[in-house]
């Protein structure tokens, strides 16, 4: 069991609360997955010529200044570093290409958790609570959000093993559910040049959606892919810089509710995350059908 | 709202923990029988009203969770949002009506009493059905009334893929077209008997300005469940 919440704010003046929004939606998924927690938060953009890099450290004291200057030195570029507990931010101009290689030479025990222009990713073990005070989810600002509590059921649970996963720049995927030939799915892919960074069946989903976009599918072609070659039960809920995207098993294992307001759309595995929205009352609340793409706009 | 025939008990679910309402719902029937409650404030919350055994109105003023009105007996349950998972389940009689839509199992392996549905209902409802009447003024998801063993089971809309996959003898009627029928599972005339049941049922449940001709009943065609006597060689 897991929990998924989604949220894209439609009406502008409400982007700024979107944290506050939020909050208690990810609460009210804590009996689905008590043991971590993320989310992916797509917010104001860097410069166009600008990529964030968020980043995770095992160690709670990790010296987040000290990677500034050494990345500002050694590439001779500038770097901002704006780090959050254990996680930071990191700014620069540089291709994404040569700061995986530098990240990878000179901190090793960093994660790379997401690449974009707009995305930033948080996931920790710990309650949906702990983890949201941890990173002050209350206050984030925002369009759209991607979130989810993780119950584990397959793999460790860590920081890396929790959710959302990414699949190239400004995407990223959450899931509830379990698959069962996400080993045989990793040993494809992993043939194909695609590179894995745990054993959790999520990630062979999300690697597979992103081989798919590699070989020049769009999303809705991915999926449908999905269906042929993912064996399990699902619900997925996925990010991109302008959109959300929701789809559930053929056989509708895993559940999915929708609220469609005036003000925004929320996604939740049920509804006691919606309840608490404001004027929920006069959304159009509905389950999605099994084996169909749900797909919501900016 | 409807006029409630006696003074309501009101709880509302931000103030009164679930477990306190459900222990009163459970109390001797003496006390209860007769009285009508209204829930308010369910938002989504699991296992609301289930267990009922006394004659009590419940009106649940939202969205229920899972289970809700599970294992119901002689109760009237009303939910005027829609029910998660596994709404009316084990029901044994009484009448369990969501306004809404319901998720997935509603009703599973009921085995009396009557499940209303006004809207839509998910995947494998009915599913087991033991003996209880179903209504889904909607149309149902795939694989319902999967090995239905006795009851009725109406469906105003359509119906998914699978229906009455390996079906005993529960009867299914669809207004609406079938997406594909289950293994063992196959259309059949509506005698005289079986339009009965389904005009009663069409009145119970709010639907009497529908004709009973317009549907289609389902049943099972017995090729799986029968000793069949090409086998007696492997006994």
């Amino acid at each position: 069991m897991c929990g998924i919440v989604g949220l894209l704010v439609r009406n502008p003046k409400m982007r700024d609360s979107i944290g506050e929004l939020m909050l208690p939606m990810l609460i009210g998924m804590t009996e689905r997955g008590p043991d971590s927690a993320g989310l992916a938060m797509f917010g104001a953009p860097v410069g166009a010529d600008e990529r964030k890099f968020s980043l995770y450290s095992g160690v709670a004291d990790f010296n987040w200044t000290k990677l500034g200057h050494d990345f500002e030195k050694h590439l001779s570029i500038k770097a901002k570093v704006e780090p959050k507990a254990n996680h930071a931010v990191l700014t620069t101009t540089l291709e994404p290409a040569t700061v995986k290689i530098w990240l990878k030479e000179h901190y090793p025990q960093l994660h790379l958790l997401s690449v974009g222009q707009l995305m930033d990713i948080y996931k920790d073990v710990g309650t949906p609570a702990q983890v949201a005070e941890r990173y002050d989810f209350k206050n984030f600002k925002g369009t759209h959000l991607v979130g989810h509590t993780r119950m584990a059921t397959e793999s460790a649970i860590t920081p890396a093993h929790a959710h959302p996963f990414t699949a190239g720049e400004d995407w990223c995927l959450v899931h509830n559910g379990s698959l069962s030939n996400a080993n045989s799915l990793r040993r494809k892919l992993e043939y194909q040049g695609i590179e894995f960074e745990t054993d959790n069946d999520t990630e062979a989903a999300c690697r597979y959606l992103q081989w798919r976009m590699r070989e020049g599918d769009d999303l809705e072609t991915a999926l449908n892919h999905g269906f042929e070659e993912l064996d399990g039960f699902y619900t997925l809920l996925m990010g991109t810089s302008n959109q959300l995207a929701l789809v559930r098993d053929p056989f509708g294992c895993k559940p999915a509710i929708i609220a469609e307001h005036d003000d925004y759309v929320a996604i939740a595995s049920e509804f006691r995350s919606l309840a608490h929205l404001p004027d929920i009352k006069n959304a159009k609340v509905f389950e999605p059908s099994p084996k169909e793409m749900y797909v919501w706009k900016l | 709202m409807e006029t409630l025939k006696y003074n309501p008990d009101i709880f509302d679910l931000d103030v009164t923990p679930l477990r306190e309402v459900n222990q009163f719902l459970h109390g001797d029937a003496s006390g209860l029988n007769g009285k009508s409650v209204v829930i308010e404030n369910p938002n989504g919350a699991h296992n609301i009203a289930v267990g009922l055994k006394s004659d009590i109105d419940v009106t649940i003023k939202g969205h229920a969770g899972y289970y809700a009105a599970g294992m119901n007996q002689i109760a009237k349950v009303t939910i005027e949002g829609s029910a998660g998972s596994g709404v009316a389940e084990n029901m044994m009689s009484g009448v369990v009506h969501v306004k809404g839509f319901a998720s997935n199992a509603a009703a599973a392996t009921a085995n009396g009493g009557l499940l209303i549905i006004d809207g839509d209902a998910g995947l494998r409802t009915a599913i087991a059905l033991k003996g209880a009447d179903v209504v889904v003024g909607g149309s149902v998801g795939s694989f319902s009334a999967f090995m239905a063993q006795a009851g009725n089971f109406v469906i105003l809309g359509d119906a998914g893929e699978g229906l009455g996959d390996s079906i005993y003898e529960a009867k299914i009627f669809v207004r609406g077209t079938v997406k594909s029928l289950g293994a063992d599972c196959e259309e059949k005339t509506t005698s005289p008997e079986d339009r009965k049941i389904l005009a009663d049922l069409l009145v119970k449940s709010g639907h009497a300005d529908v004709n009973p001709d317009s549907f289609q009943q389902y049943g099972s065609a017995r090729t799986l469940y029968h000793f069949h006597v090409d086998n007696a060689g492997a006994y």
